[in-house]
């Protein structure tokens, strides 16, 4: 059975034909169009490595069809950065307050930074922002820089005027 | 993961259609579909995607004060709808506290609905279940069972129903409004889910084809909006099922109550709603005493289905801290912790 799709990946047009509709957004991601930065973890939605923005809003890829998603626009973490590498500020507070060790879960937790000071519900209480961020599991624990990169990185978007 | 048929109908009627043959089954996000196919516990052989039939995304405030919310509206919009949260808060805290902000940005009313146990035996295709397989066996039942049921279980199934965001729904009087094969029905939530019985196969009311398209809350519920919570106990902090969990809500005249609505979450394999505890509290003074005693009434028929025992005792505190957190009145904003027992509350024990 064939299925044939179109999405916005990162800004690209991207036209996939799907032979299974077995295909998650994460598998299509990484093993078609190869981009390999969003993460497979536990691939049933409890880790949050696979998160990306799907029409804006944050999202497991591992959980979402991708036949479900004909027409969306997909942003992952090779998508975030500016197009002369400058970092975007979510990526610059990770390196600046050490939220990572290992690395693995960083991309989810990148994407879903990103998403979660889009959504503008968090504000500056740091509670409010493990709470937000509870999706994404560190399983090296680097739990409290990641609470102040996405403080951090909020304060400077805010400075700057940018929504993402 | 078997391989499925995907088809995407344009109306609720090819839906319908689509969906009434042997082995069909509804795909809106998926978040609880694509994990169970993935496990093999659900083997549908044709996905009827809904996401684009037209009219289901909507959130409809009456000017009565009742609103009905599209069964594709995701989780949290509805729990950020400001006119939603403003008259229905136990409902937007209870949504807040469940899954992570990824699963609730794509998980759907409709799906909330009918998403399916977690217990671990129901999970595990090597295990024996009634529910998965009609006559096998139920593993839970001296396995592993301290989160189960200890209300309205039966010998076939110690399940329980995993949802936050019914329990408030039940209490207030949710209906749910379903398409079928026969047109269009309403059902009362509270009917909705069945209890296990000697079929646990059959988990809701629905018929073959069926498709739930909105849940409806009357203008009344709007009525306890100043004294509404939801309370719920997790085994961490966040992003986990309830192991027991409360909604509360009242309706102050003066110093007493005049009505109440309770239910619970985590102890049934239906949301509980406890119309005994609520008669115990129209007309009594809101003090702990009265909480206790209502607190007592919603768990007079529980009885342990294993080594759960202690959710009972559980059960009753949560009830009456509810109460006492409802009593207290409805925070300004959903607290930091949604429906959290680590939140301080005025004059009650910080024990739960």
């Amino acid at each position: 059975m064939g299925l044939s799709i179109a999405l916005t990946v990162n800004g690209a047009p991207h036209r996939v034909e799907l032979e299974d509709p077995r295909v998650t957004l994460l598998d299509l991601l990484r093993e078609r169009l190869h981009l390999t930065g969003t993460k497979k973890g536990c691939d049933r939605g409890q880790c949050g490595a696979c998160t990306v923005l799907l029409d804006g809003r944050r999202t497991n890829a591992c959980l979402a069809l991708a036949a479900a998603h004909d027409g969306a626009d997909v942003l992952t973490i090779e998508g975030l950065a500016g197009g002369g590498g400058e970092l975007h500020p979510v990526q610059a507070a990770f390196i600046a307050h050490d939220a990572l060790q290992c690395g693995f879960c960083t991309p989810g937790q990148v994407m879903s930074a990103v998403g979660l000071i889009a959504e503008g519900h968090a504000g500056s209480d740091p509670e409010r922002v493990r709470e937000g961020m509870s999706g994404n599991l560190c399983r090296c624990g680097a739990y409290a820089g990641i609470t102040e990169a996405v403080l951090d990185a909020q304060g400077r978007m805010a400075g700057r005027g940018e929504a993402a | 993961m078997n391989t499925f048929e995907f088809v995407r109908p344009a109306t609720v009627a090819e839906a319908v259609a689509a969906a009434s043959a042997p082995g069909a089954a509804y795909h809106a996000a998926g978040t609880n579909l694509l994990d169970l196919m993935k496990g093999g516990v659900a083997r549908p052989t044709r996905l009827v995607d809904v996401n684009r039939l037209p009219g289901l995304d909507r959130i409809e405030h009456a000017p009565d004060g009742g609103v009905r919310v599209g069964a594709l509206v995701r989780n949290a919009d509805l729990a950020h709808d400001p006119a939603f949260s403003r008259r229905f808060p136990a409902v937007a805290e209870a949504l807040l506290s469940g899954a992570s902000a990824q699963l609730r940005n794509a998980a759907t009313v409709g799906g909330n609905l009918l998403q399916r146990t977690r217990c671990a035996y129901f999970y595990d295709t090597a295990s024996a279940c009634n529910k998965r397989q009609p006559g096998a066996g139920c593993d839970a039942r001296g396995g592993e069972n301290r989160l189960h049921a200890v209300l309205g279980w039966s010998g076939s199934c110690i399940a329980t129903h995993p949802s936050d965001f019914c329990v408030p729904l039940v209490a207030l009087g949710a209906t749910v409004e379903i398409e079928g094969k026969a047109g269009w029905r309403d059902v009362p939530l509270v009917d909705f889910h069945r209890l296990p019985g000697l079929a646990p196969e059959r988990e809701t009311v629905l018929e073959t084809g069926d498709l739930v398209v909105a849940v409806r809350l009357p203008a009344e519920a709007a009525r306890f909006a100043a004294h509404a919570r939801y309370l719920k106990v997790r085994e961490r902090t966040s992003y986990a099922f309830a192991v027991v969990s409360a909604a509360a809500a009242l309706r102050m005249e003066g110093d007493r109550i005049a009505e109440a609505r309770i239910a619970l979450g985590g102890v049934a394999l239906k949301p509980w709603r406890a119309h005994d505890a609520e008669a115990a509290l129209a007309g009594a003074r809101p003090d702990a005493a009265t909480f206790r005693r209502a607190a007592e009434a919603a768990l007079a028929g529980a009885e342990p289905s294993g080594d759960n025992a202690f959710k009972i005792e559980l059960a009753r505190r949560i009830v009456a801290r509810a109460l006492a957190m409802a009593f207290a009145g409805t925070p300004e904003r959903v607290p930091a912790l949604p429906a959290s027992p680590f939140a301080p509350v005025p004059g009650a024990s910080i024990h739960v």
